[in-house]
């Protein structure tokens, strides 16, 4: 079988988190793959709209539960605008697990820290819903969440549901808040002066790569070391395999060797522009 | 098995007719549109005999070269690579059915293929291929369908181009492993090694006799000759160090001021991997393919996302493709993406030469 093939799943549910961005729940056609299928907290899909092609998107349910995925699409380029029109019954293509996922294992109790800005935050809601529904095997949780506008933050009532938790801080900023906004106001790094650092910490980090600097720096500062901050990088993935070359930076392959690394595993590009 | 038998020339079209008659289709070199590349052989006339090639940075020309020598064209644009990584093949066959779709596997024809005249650099070169699409993570099945079963007769090269640098990447001028034959032309006749047992079984039944003292040595002393007189080096040493150190070199920005992007370079390197799948639906639209074909890092979209493009200017697809050419590459699989077989120099149309690109590098190396 090429690793190219592909396989009919079946949409059997959508939501929608705001007005161009809509969760997918969907099953394999075939019984011998939807049961064989597993995969890990941050691994991504590429989805296949017929006729008009695949991108690669994260599962954003619960790896728990492998027979029903979940997959947060947003309206973006061609591919997209298609497959948000997506409707209960419609068959489309899947095929995955791809990437290596967030470090759970590594995370397990300690003290996690999550910081992400745009749009880019469903791998790491995943991820956040992933300590929820185990919330004693890890420590104290902090969210770091820098959006552009109120209206950018979505899974609001998670965010409000989350911070009930003793053991979860959040904390949210917004760079051009509206009169509603109850939260700060500026970039994401506007939030580091309330990150509370344990020996034990660990981070995960995903949005823009200027914003992950600024969080990399920060943290440094305030004694957590490298190897324990993760970064989700984005690239272009356009096979999943690490066989067509499009995601490349510097010597990994984001699609196979991450998209989650450590930070010294890309330390010496990040930051150089044209990568 | 390691014997050196004489092949008389004027044998050789045996060995042709051999290869055709055990159910192999022979690829040699082939004179089209004033360059050579592997296609079909049934005569030795066939091939580009009598000729030669000049090649320098941007410039190819066939020319007459010594009458009866048969593997005088060293190279031209055509590796191995369009034989066994398709520039274009569909991959899945989708069709739409009442309920959603059904997926087929498309499956590539392969004839059994037996290559003639393989330099030492491609034998390389498809080395590397080999361990991208069969030996890494995953394996690719039509890569894989077209490789199983070919023939690799190689012919060492006793003459380089002006552009070729294997000697410096240790690839060449001698075939060392991954051939089932190996020939060396002399004037009258050829070398012939074996590398492996089918290439024994092709030539079983020649009644070769063994070549003598003095022909073995005169093949060795044309090879060591090619080897010597090689005119292009690329310094490998500390390489992947070098143009990772100097990823702000203001090279970069040189070489971008005169490179076109026009990605002839990663369409001819024999090592090029770069893909991209398209789907192409049949006008009822009631079945799509999904078709791979040949991509490049130079094209403007390689790096591409919705709003965003990782590597906008020439100079950043520039350092891309020789940064990962000659050292991300052995990172990602133990090897060299380079062969030293030169294509990327002579098919550049100005003349690019990524030898010179890093002997710049390297001397202003720190900022010197």
């Amino acid at each position: 079988m090429t690793p190219y093939t592909l396989y009919p799943a079946r949409i059997v549910d959508v939501s929608s988190e705001a007005e161009s961005i809509f969760t997918f729940a969907m099953r394999f056609v075939d019984p011998a793959v939807r049961k064989a299928y597993r995969f890990l907290p941050g691994q991504f899909n590429m989805l296949y709209a017929y006729g008009v092609g695949e991108v690669p998107i994260s599962i954003v349910s619960d790896p728990a539960e492998p027979t029903r995925l979940e997959h947060a699409i947003r309206t973006a380029g061609r591919v997209t605008s298609v497959m948000t029109q997506w409707k209960v019954g419609d068959v489309v293509g899947v095929r995955g697990p791809y990437g290596n996922g967030w470090p759970m294992d590594a995370a397990r109790g300690r003290d996690v820290i999550i910081i992400t800005g745009g749009l880019g935050c469903a791998p790491v809601v995943e991820v956040i819903n992933y300590i929820f529904r185990r919330r004693e095997e890890f420590g104290a949780l902090q969210i770091l969440h820098g959006v552009k506008t109120p209206n950018d933050l979505l899974y609001r009532e998670r965010f409000d549901a989350w911070r009930l938790n003793p053991r979860t801080t959040v904390h949210l900023t917004a760079d051009h808040p509206d009169k509603s906004w109850r939260y700060r106001t500026g970039v994401v790094s506007e939030l580091f002066d309330q990150l509370r650092v344990s020996p034990s910490a660990i981070v995960m980090m995903c949005g823009p790569e200027v914003m992950m600097r600024h969080g990399i720096h920060a943290l440094v500062q305030k004694g957590v070391s490298e190897d324990a901050i993760y970064l989700s990088m984005e690239r272009h993935m356009q096979c999943g395999i690490g066989l067509c070359g499009h995601c490349q930076f510097g010597p990994q392959f984001v699609c196979k060797d991450g998209p989650v690394f450590a930070y010294p595993a890309v330390k010496r590009w990040f930051g150089v522009s044209g990568i | 098995m390691n014997e050196a038998l004489r092949l008389p020339k004027a044998h050789l079209q045996r060995l042709i007719d051999r290869l055709w008659e055990q159910g192999f289709r022979v690829l040699g070199p082939v004179p089209r549109n004033g360059g050579v590349v592997f296609d079909e052989v049934c005569r030795v006339a066939d091939m580009p005999v009598g000729l030669r090639e000049e090649q320098a940075p941007g410039r190819y020309r066939l020319v007459d070269g010594v009458p009866g020598e048969v593997f005088g064209v060293v190279n031209g644009p055509g590796s191995l690579k369009p034989s066994f990584f398709a520039p274009e093949e569909p991959l899945l066959e989708i069709r739409r059915e009442r309920k959603g779709f059904s997926v087929a596997e498309v499956q590539p024809a392969a004839p059994r293929l037996a290559f003639l005249g393989v330099r030492a650099c491609d034998l390389a070169a498809l080395a590397v291929q080999d361990r991208i699409f069969l030996y890494d993570r995953v394996r690719d099945t039509h890569y894989a369908t077209r490789r199983d079963g070919v023939l690799l007769i190689a012919a060492n090269c006793t003459r380089a181009a002006a552009t070729c640098f294997c000697v410096s990447m240790g690839t060449g001028p001698q075939a060392k492993q991954g051939f089932d034959l190996a020939l060396t032309e002399l004037d009258e006749a050829f070398v012939l090694r074996s590398g492996s047992a089918a290439g024994e079984a092709v030539i079983a039944d020649l009644t070769l006799q063994t070549a003598s003292a003095a022909e073995s040595a005169d093949a060795a002393t044309r090879i060591a000759a090619c080897a010597a007189g090689m005119q292009r080096q690329l310094d490998t040493s500390d390489l992947p160090r070098l143009l990772y150190d100097e990823a702000e070199n203001p090279r970069w920005d040189d070489v971008a001021r005169r490179c076109l992007s026009c990605t002839n370079c990663t369409m001819v390197c024999p090592t090029c991997f770069c893909h991209t799948v398209v789907d192409v639906t049949e006008i009822e639209g009631n079945m799509s393919q999904r078709v791979r074909q040949w991509d490049s890092c130079f094209s403007y979209e390689h790096a591409h996302i919705h709003g965003k493009n990782f590597r906008p200017h020439i100079r950043d697809r520039y350092r891309q493709w020789l940064t990962h050419k000659l050292a991300s590459w052995i990172d990602q699989f133990g090897t060299s993406g380079c062969v030293g077989c030169g294509r990327c120099i002579t098919w550049c149309p100005v003349g690019i030469d990524l030898t010179e690109e890093v002997r710049a590098i390297r001397a202003t190396r720190g900022g010197a």
